[in-house]
């Protein structure tokens, strides 16, 4: 069986990422392996700007940062498998993989990042009622044939869902000539970066309907409308508010899932808030050995986080391959109601130096303390302002500062 | 002139068709859907139910049991999946408790294997039942199948014995004729013929058979008869979960059975998944197959009454589908007294599809047997067994590969299906011409991500094998496009 030193499952950013990671950390022999004819994951059909401002200082394009990050990967002697797809991941850090050129094959790793960024929630897992026409979509694929292969999709829109993908292709579609008739949120603030709000909403007079959902789609072959209700405080919808709009699609952008069957799989531990692998502050998840980064791990809302992320797992990846220790004493992390998650899910107590948490919060907060705690004390308390669930916020913490085997994250509203 | 032609094409137009296909008949079988399996048989809770729930002195009592009986063989010849999984009705107070005593011992008098659990033996075999749970009936016949399955292979070793079948076509009108003598065994009772109208022109045929599901009162209706019945559809709506690394159940979970039929079921799918429902409702529109949301939350309340932990998180999936009710509370499967050769087989609601090969056997042997002298044909030829690459070792996916390079390229991520398996089901006898035809025979976009990333190349495999521009390719029916414009490249 031929064997890596890091075998990366996925050529995304997160990908791209740990192989540079781990190349720039000593590791000589590193395989990334990548579904699609080429590298870049998603990143490749996010053709509008936005990308790069913390990790180059400047606006790129998607496919401009990916392609930087590839340019990189060509300079040196990583492998690369491209159209290729990783069947099935195993705890003895064994792949089994195919393609086209070379059939089913397994293969072993010293170590194993995963990197299969993440899935978009489809009209299924949240159950719209009505008839299942043609013309309804997630945003995603519908960036994919507008942005890829250079389809037209429909011309009259309506999209469920305020994310970034949605708001997006909101201005996208209307930018390819449909009319997007409105974007539904069933929460009343938005799911999305407020500057995505301002610039594919508002700059194109397109209403944003907040506490709305939509709770019928007719049409039996092609979507032929949309009905739009009102939510309550429940977020359950208000009889007699319905609206209806003649539209031929409908796009979702109702939430990204990490994509983690092949952890699954290999008998990765899961985590229920991010849909993520449990992992401790070296981004390991579960199994020694196997490492994760980017969407996968949980859904990042800039690229350049899951560049930095991806960068830290391929080094610690190479740490292992050098010194694969397996047995570490942890301090847990854990974090009251107010904050939907905080990652990583434990510190090693023997390191030295930093931590950087990550969390998001629940709801809107215009202002709040973060505290955190071990046991009955106060080790760190930070003020915040404009807290909103869309923007993943980050602490940096000493580790000197953590005592006992306890770490608790605490948001207090003001 | 066709000696039969059959109205439908789902789970019952499939098995007459498979099962006349091997007598010298000349069959054509027409559709209204784009495929075979477009009804009632895609949207059902996909059960072979052991028998024992049918009013006694009923067909349905009677095909039911029959149909337990054929399925594991004709599954098994016809290289679909079929599996017991044994079923459990729970009866979660003490006055159903009653009703699993008289349903035991309805199953006892029927030779149906069947015990009585109590709670303990129940939550051991299936620990995701509630607390509630008093006492169950296990009935360990009961099995599950993928309904289109079995309905595509019936059809496709139909059509290579020589059935011919008409997609896409619609009946507008039958007109009876007079009968002219075509057949070896041909009477002088004056009986007639018949001339289908359809939107793809006139077919004759000395005989009918209405197996047209929700639509077959208007078929019937089209000859004006004085024996009118009537089909209503009743709604019932699902859930479908993805596939879990601890399944919830491993049996089909009943409740006690009401005067609405068997109840709202947790049942374990071939694949792996789990389906919730159905839902009972009367619908006018025979359309009107849409989910709502005061019914799947009724769906969601009734299910939680026998099973416990359902991650309604794990949902990938709802859809409807109508059940065709009749007016006479069972089967209606005759010849019409009137219209002579003119063959009802209607109002196949639930245990339709556990009977399915017995009224396909009752209705040969009971009516077809006199109209028309049975010869069987010299050659019956077999249909070929496609390869199902996630269920092979490395091994024997190495070699498929190294015949044909495309069963190397996955294109299905959630589902592990090949470009190659894909290609096949195009290529077929009854090959797939939608999208949707597509992911019933090897199940693209049946999986988490419901089509998000494979559906373009379905597409454009679809577009190249047919040879049809990308705008003309269609989830199923004529207007479901998906590209409004553009080319694939």
């Amino acid at each position: 069986m031929k064997e890596y030193e890091l075998i990366i499952v996925g050529g995304g950013s997160a990908g791209l990422a740990a192989a540079m990671g781990a190349y720039e950390n000593g590791l000589n022999n590193i395989l990334i392996i990548e579904r699609e004819p080429e590298l870049g994951g998603i990143l490749l059909q996010c053709i509008h700007n936005g990308f790069g401002l913390h990790m180059f200082k400047e606006e790129l394009s998607g496919p401009t940062y990916a392609e930087r990050w590839i340019r990189n990967v060509q300079k040196t002697n990583i492998n690369i498998k491209l159209d290729t797809a990783v069947l099935s991941i195993n705890s003895d850090l064994t792949i089994e993989y195919s393609n086209e050129e070379e059939g089913y094959s397994k293969i072993k790793g010293k170590s194993i990042v995963l990197a299969m960024g993440c899935r978009e929630r489809s009209r299924g897992a949240i159950a719209i009622p009505g008839y299942r026409p043609a013309g309804v979509l997630t945003a995603g694929t519908a960036q994919k044939y507008i942005n890829i292969l250079g389809n037209e999709i429909g011309k009259k829109v309506f999209i469920l869902g305020s994310g970034d993908i949605g708001l997006i292709m909101a201005r996208r579609m209307t930018l390819e000539g449909a009319e997007v008739m409105g974007v539904a949120e069933i929460m009343p603030y938005s799911n999305g970066l407020p500057r995505n709000v301002k610039q594919c909403l508002d700059d194109f007079n397109i209403p944003l309907y907040l506490s709305h959902t939509i709770t019928f789609i007719d049409g039996h072959d092609r979507v032929k409308s949309i009905t739009l209700s009102k939510v309550d405080d429940n977020l359950v919808p208000i009889k007699g508010t319905e609206k209806t709009f003649e539209v031929d699609t409908l796009l979702l952008s109702v939430g990204l899932i990490p994509e983690n069957d092949l952890s699954e799989m290999a008998g990765i531990t899961l985590e229920k808030k991010t849909n993520g692998p449990i992992v401790n502050d070296n981004l390991q998840t579960s199994i020694p050995g196997i490492f994760a980064c980017g969407n996968v791990l949980h859904v990042h809302d800039l690229v350049d986080y899951v560049s930095k992320e991806g960068l830290k797992a391929g080094k610690r990846a190479a740490e292992y391959v050098m010194n694969p220790k397996e047995d570490y004493d942890y301090i847990s992390i854990n974090h009251d109601s107010n904050l939907s998650y905080i990652l990583p899910n434990k510190i090693i107590k023997e390191h030295e130096g930093n931590v950087e948490l990550m969390y998001r919060i629940k709801y809107p907060l215009k202002k709040a303390t973060i505290e955190l705690r071990c046991g009955n004390e106060i080790v760190r308390e930070i003020k915040k302002t404009n807290l909103v669930p869309s923007i993943m916020e980050k602490i940096l913490i000493s580790k000197a500062l953590l005592k006992g085997n306890e770490l608790t994250i605490g948001l207090k509203e003001e | 002139m066709y000696d039969y032609i059959i109205i439908g094409a789902g789970i019952n137009g499939s098995f007459l068709a498979h099962d006349l296909s091997k007598y010298k008949l000349n069959i054509l079988v027409i559709e209204k859907g784009p495929d075979v399996a477009t009804g009632a048989t895609i949207a059902n809770s996909a059960i072979v139910h052991a028998g024992h729930d049918p009013k006694p002195g009923t067909l349905k009592a009677k095909l039911n049991i029959e149909g337990n009986r054929i399925y594991p063989g004709i599954c098994k010849d016809l290289d679909a999946d079929f599996k017991y999984t044994s079923a459990f009705v729970t009866a979660t107070s003490t006055e159903e408790s009653l009703s699993i005593d008289m349903l035991y011992a309805q199953a006892k008098g029927r030779n149906i294997p069947c015990e009585v659990l109590d709670k303990k033996q129940a939550l051991s075999l299936e620990p995701n039942l509630t607390e509630n749970t008093v006492k169950v009936l296990n009935l360990p016949t009961t099995g599950i199948i993928t309904p289109w399955e079995v309905a595509f292979n019936l059809m496709e070793e139909a059509i290579i014995n020589g059935v011919s079948l008409s997609l896409n076509t619609k009946v507008l009108g039958i007109i009876p004729r007079p009968k002219t003598c075509y057949i070896d065994k041909c009477d002088s009772m004056g009986k007639l013929g018949y001339e289908i109208i359809t939107d793809k022109g006139t077919f004759k045929a000395a005989n009918i058979i209405n197996a047209a599901g929700v639509y077959a009162d208007d078929i019937y209706n089209m000859l004006n008869p004085r024996d009118k019945f009537s089909i209503t559809g009743r709604k019932g709506e699902y859930y479908i979960l993805d596939k879990m690394a601890e399944p919830l159940v491993s049996r089909v979970i009943y409740p006690i059975p009401s005067s609405k039929g068997k109840g709202v079921l947790v049942v374990p799918t071939i694949h792996g998944n789990t389906l919730l429902g159905p839902s009972s409702e009367f619908i006018e529109d025979k359309r009107g197959n849409f989910t709502d949301t005061e019914t799947l939350e009724y769906v969601k309340t009734q299910v939680n009454k026998t099973v416990r932990n359902i991650p309604f998180n794990k949902v990938i999936k709802t859809y409807a589908g109508l059940r065709p009710t009749g007016n006479t509370g069972d089967f209606i499967i005759s010849e019409s007294y009137e219209f002579p050769g003119f063959i009802n087989v209607a109002a196949i609601e639930s245990p339709g599809l556990a009977s399915a090969p017995a009224i396909s056997e009752y209705v040969i042997n009971n009516i077809i047997e006199n109209q028309v002298l049975l010869k069987e044909k010299k050659e019956y030829i077999k249909r070929t067994k496609l390869p199902i690459l996630n269920r092979m070792s490395i091994t024997e996916k190495q070699k498929l590969w190294a015949e044909n390079p495309s069963y190397g390229n996955i294109i299905c991520r959630c589902e592990s299906i090949s470009e190659g398996e894909i290609i096949d089901a195009i290529r077929r006898p009854l090959g797939a011409t939608t999208v949707d035809g597509i992911k019933r025979r090897v199940r693209p976009g049946s999986g988490r991500c419901q089509g998000g990333f494979c559906q373009p190349e379905i597409i454009k495999i679809i577009s190249k094998e047919l040879d049809i521009p990308v705008t003309e390719v269609v989830m199923f029916n004529k207007g479901s496009q998906i590209i409004t414009k553009g080319e694939i490249n």
